[in-house]
C-alpha cells in the first residue's frame, strides 16, 4: 500500500479529478470523479498499478450519491494496492464502462463480468459496455436485487403450484 | 398474392416468453469470417452451427451452459451463461451479525470453504483491528492447506474423468475422505465446518489430530506419486492436455486471472509469497510455475502444489506454538463455557454476542487471499452497526471463466472440454 504522503502525492498528481483521498486501516482510496474514471485508471496504470483485481459495487443509503464502483488496482512488482472509488445517485446511476479499448488508453477486459455484476445487482449503468446484460439473475427479473432498499425474501417461488392460473389435478 | 407468402402487413404474432428469453441472449459476432463461403463455392461452405451445452452436463463441473458456436468441430465462438445456482449469499449476509455471515459465506465455493471463511474473518478483523493469536494462525494455516490439498484432489479427480480415466477418481476421493475426517476431527463437520472464527479459530484442536495429520502427511507425497505415475506419462492423456489451448501471461492478466492458470503461463505470483497473511511468511515453500500456460503446465502445476501444501503442513504442524487458539478480546470472542458459571463480566460478553453481535466500527476494507484458483478477496463495508452493509467476494472462479473463450477460441470441442476441466471453476463461487 502507499503510505498516507504517497497516497497525497498521487492525489495531488491526479489534480481536480480527485475529490478526497481515505487512508483507514493501512489502505488507501482515492476517491474520483465520475467522468474520469478512465483518465485516473489510466494513470495509475502508468504508475505501475497494472493489474485490476476486483470491480464491485456498493449502496451507500440512505447517504447520497447512493451508488458507489470500486476499482482495486494492484501493482504487482512492488505489491502494492490502491483503491479507487466513485460515487454516483440513483437517478442517473451512469459510468463510463473500463472494458473496452478507447482510442487514448487500453481497456482492462477483466472488468466484463463484473461491470455486469455491478449492472445487474445495483444497477449501474455502464456505458459503452460491450455486452451489458444481466449476468447472475435472470434475463427479465424486474430491480436490482443488492440495493439496501430491496426488499431480503418475500418473493414467490416460480412452480406451477404457485400460479394461479393453472388448473390443478383436482380440478 | 399467393397464399404460401406471408403477409408484409398486420400485427406480428405473439412471441412466447420462451422466445422472447431466448432471443434476449445476444450473440457477440464472430471474430473472424470463415475460411470458405464468402465466394459462394459450394462445396466449402461451412454452416456454423450454435450448439447449447448444459447447464446440466457432467462436463461442466456444476450448472454452467455454455452457447458454443462451432464450425464443423472446431470452436468459434463460446459465450458463458451463468446464475443458475445464484442464491444471494451477499445479499443474505447484510442481514446477519458478523459471526452469523460465517457460515453462508463458506458457502460460496463450496470445494474451498475454509478460504471463504478467511478471507471474510480477516477482512472484519481488519476493520475491528484484533490480533489473531498465533496458535490460531498456525491452525488456519494447517486447515486453509488441507483445503487445498482437498480442492486440488476433487479438480484432479473429475478431471481425469472428463479426459476418460475414471479409477483416479475413485483414488483422489479416497485421500479426500482422510482430509475430510481430519476436519471431522476438528470441528465436527466435513464440510462448511465454521471452524474459523473473527479474532481466531473456535477451538483447540483435539488430542490425536496431529497423529492422523502426520500419518496423512506420510501418506499423502506417496499417493501424489502415484497419481503422477498413472497420469503424467500417460500417453493419450499428454496427447489431449500437452500444448492444448495455450494462453500466455499477459493475456492471462489483462483478464485478471490468477492462481494456478497464472502460475502455469510462467508467472509466479502468489499472494502466499508475496503479501504474506496468517503468517504464511514463516514457511518454506516453493511455488509451481509452468513454461507455456498449456493445459499440461496447468495440470502439472496444481499436481505440484499438492506436494507444496504438505510441506508446509508439516512445517506448521512442527513448529505449532503454544498459547489460546482465539483471541482474548471479549468483545468479538465469546468467553470459555467454564467463565460463565463464575463470572458476571463473562456472562454480559456472552450474551451480547450471541444476541445482537459485536459492533464494528465504519469503513471498508478488502482482504485477498491466495484460494486454490487465484486470488480469493473479500470486500466488507461496516456502518458502524453489527450488521456488514456490503460483503462482497471476488471470487476466482467468476473472474477467471472470462479467459475460457479466450483459450477454446480455434481449438476442438474434445478440448474445449479439457480445458473447462483444467480451468476449474467452481459455479457455487462464480454464482454466489
Amino acid at each position: 500500500m502507499p503510505d498516507a504522503t504517497g497516497l497525497e502525492l498521487i492525489g495531488q498528481e491526479l489534480g481536480d479529478s480527485v475529490l478526497d483521498t481515505i487512508f483507514f486501516r493501512d489502505r488507501a482510496t482515492l476517491v474520483i470523479d465520475p467522468p474520469s474514471i478512465r483518465s485516473v485508471l489510466a494513470r495509475l496504470r502508468e504508475k505501475g498499478y497494472s493489474f485490476m483485481s476486483s470491480l464491485h459495487g456498493v449502496d451507500y443509503y440512505p447517504e447520497e450519491p447512493r451508488l458507489g464502483v470500486i476499482y482495486e488496482l494492484l501493482d504487482m512488482r512492488r505489491v502494492d494496492r490502491i483503491t479507487v472509488k466513485l460515487r454516483v445517485p440513483t437517478s442517473a446511476p451512469e459510468v463510463q464502462s473500463v472494458t473496452p479499448d478507447a482510442s487514448q488508453d487500453a481497456g482492462w477486459p477483466t472488468a466484463n463480468h463484473q461491470e455486469r455484476e455491478v449492472y445487474d445487482m445495483f444497477g449501474v449503468v455502464f456505458r459503452d459496455h460491450p455486452d451489458l446484460r444481466r449476468i447472475l439473475m435472470p434475463e427479465d427479473y424486474e430491480g436490482h436485487p443488492q440495493r439496501r432498499d430491496f426488499p431480503l425474501g418475500g418473493e414467490p417461488v416460480i412452480f406451477t403450484c404457485n400460479d394461479t392460473g393453472t388448473p390443478r389435478s383436482s380440478e | 398474392m399467393s397464399p404460401l407468402e406471408e403477409p408484409t402487413t398486420g400485427p406480428a404474432p405473439p412471441m412466447s416468453e420462451y422466445r422472447r428469453r431466448e432471443q434476449s441472449i445476444t450473440l457477440s459476432p464472430l471474430p473472424e469470417q470463415l475460411e470458405h463461403g464468402a465466394d459462394g463455392s459450394e462445396e466449402t461452405t461451412q454452416e456454423l452451427l450454435t450448439l447449447n451445452f448444459g447447464p446440466h452436463h457432467p462436463a461442466t463441473h456444476g450448472v454452467l451452459r455454455l452457447l458454443v458456436t462451432l464450425q464443423g468441430e472446431v470452436v468459434r465462438d463460446i459465450k458463458p451463461i451463468v446464475g443458475y445456482v445464484h442464491t444471494g449469499i451477499e445479499k443474505t449476509a447484510e442481514d446477519k451479525a458478523y459471526w452469523k455471515v460465517i457460515p453462508v459465506v463458506e458457502r460460496m465455493d463450496y470445494l474451498a470453504y475454509y478460504f471463504n471463511a478467511m478471507a471474510f474473518c480477516g477482512a472484519v478483523e481488519t476493520l475491528v483491528e484484533v490480533e489473531v493469536p498465533k496458535r490460531a494462525q498456525y491452525l488456519r494455516v494447517i486447515h486453509l492447506e488441507l483445503n487445498r490439498i482437498a480442492s486440488h484432489l476433487i479438480w484432479l479427480g473429475t478431471s481425469a474423468l472428463d479426459l476418460g480415466a475414471v479409477s483416479i477418481f475413485l483414488y483422489c476421493l479416497r485421500e479426500r475422505e482422510k482430509i475430510l475426517d481430519l476436519f471431522e476431527m476438528s470441528s465436527g463437520q466435513r464440510m462448511h465446518t465454521r471452524y474459523f472464527q473473527v479474532g481466531g479459530v473456535i477451538e483447540d484442536i483435539p488430542t490425536g489430530f496431529a497423529h492422523k495429520l502426520r500419518e496423512f502427511l506420510k501418506v499423502m507425497p506417496e499417493r501424489a506419486d502415484q497419481y503422477g505415475a498413472i497420469l503424467s506419462a500417460n500417453e493419450i492423456l499428454l496427447q489431449r492436455l500437452r500444448s492444448i489451448c495455450p494462453l500466455d501471461a499477459d493475456a492471462l492478466l489483462s483478464l485478471g486471472v490468477t492462481g494456478p492458470l497464472l502460475r502455469a503461463a510462467g508467472n509466479p505470483w502468489d499472494l502466499r509469497k508475496a503479501a504474506p497473511y496468517s503468517s504464511y511468511d514463516d514457511f518454506d515453500f516453493k511455488i509451481p510455475v509452468g513454461t507455456v500456460g498449456d493445459n499440461y503446465d496447468r495440470y502439472a502445476v496444481r499436481l505440484a502444489e499438492i506436494y507444496e501444501s504438505v510441506k508446509i503442513l508439516e512445517q506448521a504442524l512442527d513448529g505449532l506454538p503454544e498459547g489460546p487458539h482465539i483471541t482474548e478480546d471479549r468483545k468479538v470472542a465469546l468467553p470459555p463455557r467454564h467463565e460463565l458459571a463464575t463470572s458476571m463480566e463473562a456472562l454480559i460478553h456472552h450474551f451480547k454476542l450471541v444476541t445482537e453481535g459485536f459492533r464494528v466500527p465504519p469503513g471498508e476494507v478488502y482482504f485477498p487471499i491466495e484460494g486454490p484458483r487465484g486470488e480469493l478477496g473479500c470486500f466488507v463495508r461496516s456502518d458502524g452497526s453489527s450488521k456488514p452493509a456490503r460483503v462482497h467476494m471476488r471470487d476466482p472462479s467468476f473472474v477467471n471463466l472470462q479467459a475460457f473463450s479466450h483459450m477454446a477460441k480455434g481449438a476442438y470441442i474434445a478440448d474445449m472440454i479439457a480445458t473447462l476441466a483444467m480451468l476449474d471453476p467452481i459455479l457455487g463461487g462464480i454464482d454466489r
